[in-house]
């Protein structure tokens, strides 16, 4: 757990870049620092590891003040990982990843041998160890990253922008592999972020903050979304945010309706749309009949299908991105192996809204 | 060819002079650049005054050194301490300020990095800013070496050893073979050595010339 306690840094030239923070960052938690630049958010977060000192206040990490602590000695237990990696160039993959084992004064084959066990659990082949991260694309890079600030095991993790320099693909992947990490190793992470999406997407809970390092909104992303604080959040939390919200609103619950389905062959009934499955009932597209006029259905015939609405890992905005993105209005409810469950509307996700906002969800 | 296979001796012996003259101060020199330019690179006003005295010294013409360090040394004017010396001099002279560029050079977001995995300011020093600094150190001292091997000619001047003497007695006794030979292998030596540290530098820095490559690959 980390705890700011009125927490406030004033640089030389006068500026003020955190206002008194009080906040807790949860053990075994990603906590997002998200804001536009210039709010401090990442002048908090290297206050963790005394890259910067505070000017007043306190920080406590595990319930021991950092103030106490020799710094080179606390930040050898706290990852970091930032923007464009800082690998060291002149070392090579294996011996950046051991630097803190090595800096624990662990011996070199142990540290080795840790370092190649961290890099196969961010993806990395054992063929990268001995190349130079000059060697690597960006998104290895970054990978090698997260290795090096794991490498000690430390139960703190900082990440500052870590993966806003690699492009929006490896951007994604790199997320899903942070979440799935996360679900593993339970870090106390803080993330340093700019892109509201990518704080909604990683973060347990979300610090908004406002230029002048004042903690704007501090709440659950689904919150963060449905009740922004004021007119600030509420512009940085930006547009959709309505739509963007039913990510975290659960759709237990939401009726799935019947589906008309037919096989590549088979008559196709005029005048209605017809979802086409396979022989495992698997989704092909869909048949337009009154388009088609009652023949055979030919595969060459099929309307492209919208987004897959999959029941067992659903939300209310897949089931209604299922239904919009739909030719037939109905979008597609499938099972964890993707065969059809049945088909849902637009107007179900709306009525299973309601019923959630009834039942005090905060959406 | 006949002056030189009848003096190979006297060419060997000039020869090993040489280097025993050159070599010491550029060793002494980058020891004494190493932690100069270090403390160039951590002030602004450090910069100035120590980027701007190292200047100075270079423009001291070296016959006058040659002539002042022994007043200076209290040594006998042929004592080779005074060359070692005066060559050192020139040396640091020249690798103060390439120490604190290539210090300075070191990108600063790898210098963070480094501190905040833990790193003492000494260790990193020795294990981060200066292994990266060495492509740009090493740069530096093949010129001062260069410089190094020229300047010991200027001592034979006044007498002391070194191929530079080949010049002087060649000139007094009228054999232009002799003049020839010195001037060739000056050059040779010159040219050795710094390939040498070329050598030795690519050997110590296999990372530094993958840089170009970098993101090419993503």
């Amino acid at each position: 757990m980390i705890e700011f306690r009125a927490v406030t840094k004033r640089f030389p030239d006068g500026t003020t870049a955190v206002d008194r923070l009080d906040l807790v960052a949860g053990a075994g938690r990603i906590t997002v620092f998200v804001g536009p630049s210039g709010c401090g958010k990442t002048t908090s977060l290297r206050m963790v590891n005394r890259m910067i000192e505070p000017t007043s206040g306190s920080i406590l990490v595990d319930g021991t003040d950092i103030a106490s602590r020799d710094p080179a000695q606390l930040r050898r237990g706290i990852g970091y990982v930032i923007q464009q990696s800082g690998l060291f160039p002149h070392r090579t993959i294996v011996d950046n990843v051991a630097t803190v084992p090595m800096l624990l004064g662990w011996n070199k084959r142990r540290a080795r041998a840790r370092a190649v066990e961290l890099m196969e659990l961010v993806g990395l082949t054992p063929e990268l160890a001995k190349r130079y991260p000059a060697q690597l694309s960006g998104g290895q890079q970054q990978r090698v990253g997260v290795a090096r600030a794991l490498a000690a095991d430390p139960p703190v993790l900082l990440m500052d922008e870590p993966f806003s320099a690699v492009d929006p693909v490896v951007r994604t992947s790199l997320q899903d592999e942070l979440l799935r990490l996360q679900s593993e190793l339970g870090k106390t992470v803080v993330f340093v972020t700019h892109d509201i999406d990518e704080a909604v997407k990683l973060g347990d809970k979300v610090a908004v903050f406002r230029t002048g390092g004042v903690l704007a909104q501090y709440d659950e992303p689904g919150v963060l979304l449905s009740r922004p604080a004021d007119g600030f959040v509420d512009s940085f939390v930006g547009r959709d945010r309505g739509y963007r919200g039913l990510s975290f609103v659960s759709s237990d619950g939401l009726p799935i309706g019947e589906v008309v389905t037919v096989r590549v062959g088979q008559p196709g009934p005029a005048e209605v749309w017809t979802l086409v499955v396979d022989e495992e009932r698997r989704p092909l597209g869909w048949f337009d009949g009154r388009s088609a006029g009652g023949g055979p259905v030919d595969a060459d015939d099929l309307v492209p299908g919208g987004s897959l609405y999959d029941t067992g890992s659903g939300s209310l905005r897949a089931a209604l991105d299922a239904a919009l993105s739909s030719p037939s209005g109905r979008g597609v409810a499938v099972d964890d192996e993707g065969r059809v469950l049945g088909s849902i509307g637009a107007d179900d996700v709306l009525r299973a809204l309601a019923d959630a906002r009834r039942a005090g969800a905060a959406v | 060819m006949n002056w030189v296979l009848a003096n190979l001796e006297l060419i060997r012996e000039l020869t090993v002079q040489h280097l025993g003259f050159s070599l010491p101060p550029l060793l002494i020199g980058l020891l004494i650049a190493l932690p100069l330019g270090w403390l160039a690179n951590r002030t602004r006003t450090g910069r100035t005054v120590l980027i701007n005295l190292a200047g100075l010294l270079f423009t001291i013409p070296s016959l006058a050194l040659f002539v002042l360090l022994p007043i200076v040394l209290g040594t006998q004017i042929l004592n080779p301490v005074n060359v070692i010396v005066a060559l050192t001099i020139y040396t640091v002279a020249l690798l103060v300020r390439t120490v604190a560029d290539a210090l300075a050079a070191v990108p600063q977001v790898v210098v963070n990095a480094a501190t905040a995995m833990g790193f003492s300011p000494l260790r990193r020093f020795l294990a981060v800013e200066l292994p990266m600094a060495v492509p740009v150190i090493v740069a530096g001292l093949r010129v001062a070496a260069v410089s190094a091997i020229s300047l010991v000619t200027v001592g034979s001047v006044i007498g002391f050893g070194g191929l530079g003497r080949m010049f002087t007695d060649g000139f007094q006794r009228d054999i232009p073979q002799e003049i020839t030979v010195g001037i060739v292998l000056v050059l040779a030596l010159a040219l050795a050595v710094d390939g040498l540290l070329l050598v030795f530098g690519r050997v110590l820095t296999p990372w530094a010339r993958l840089r170009e490559t970098a993101g090419s690959t993503a």
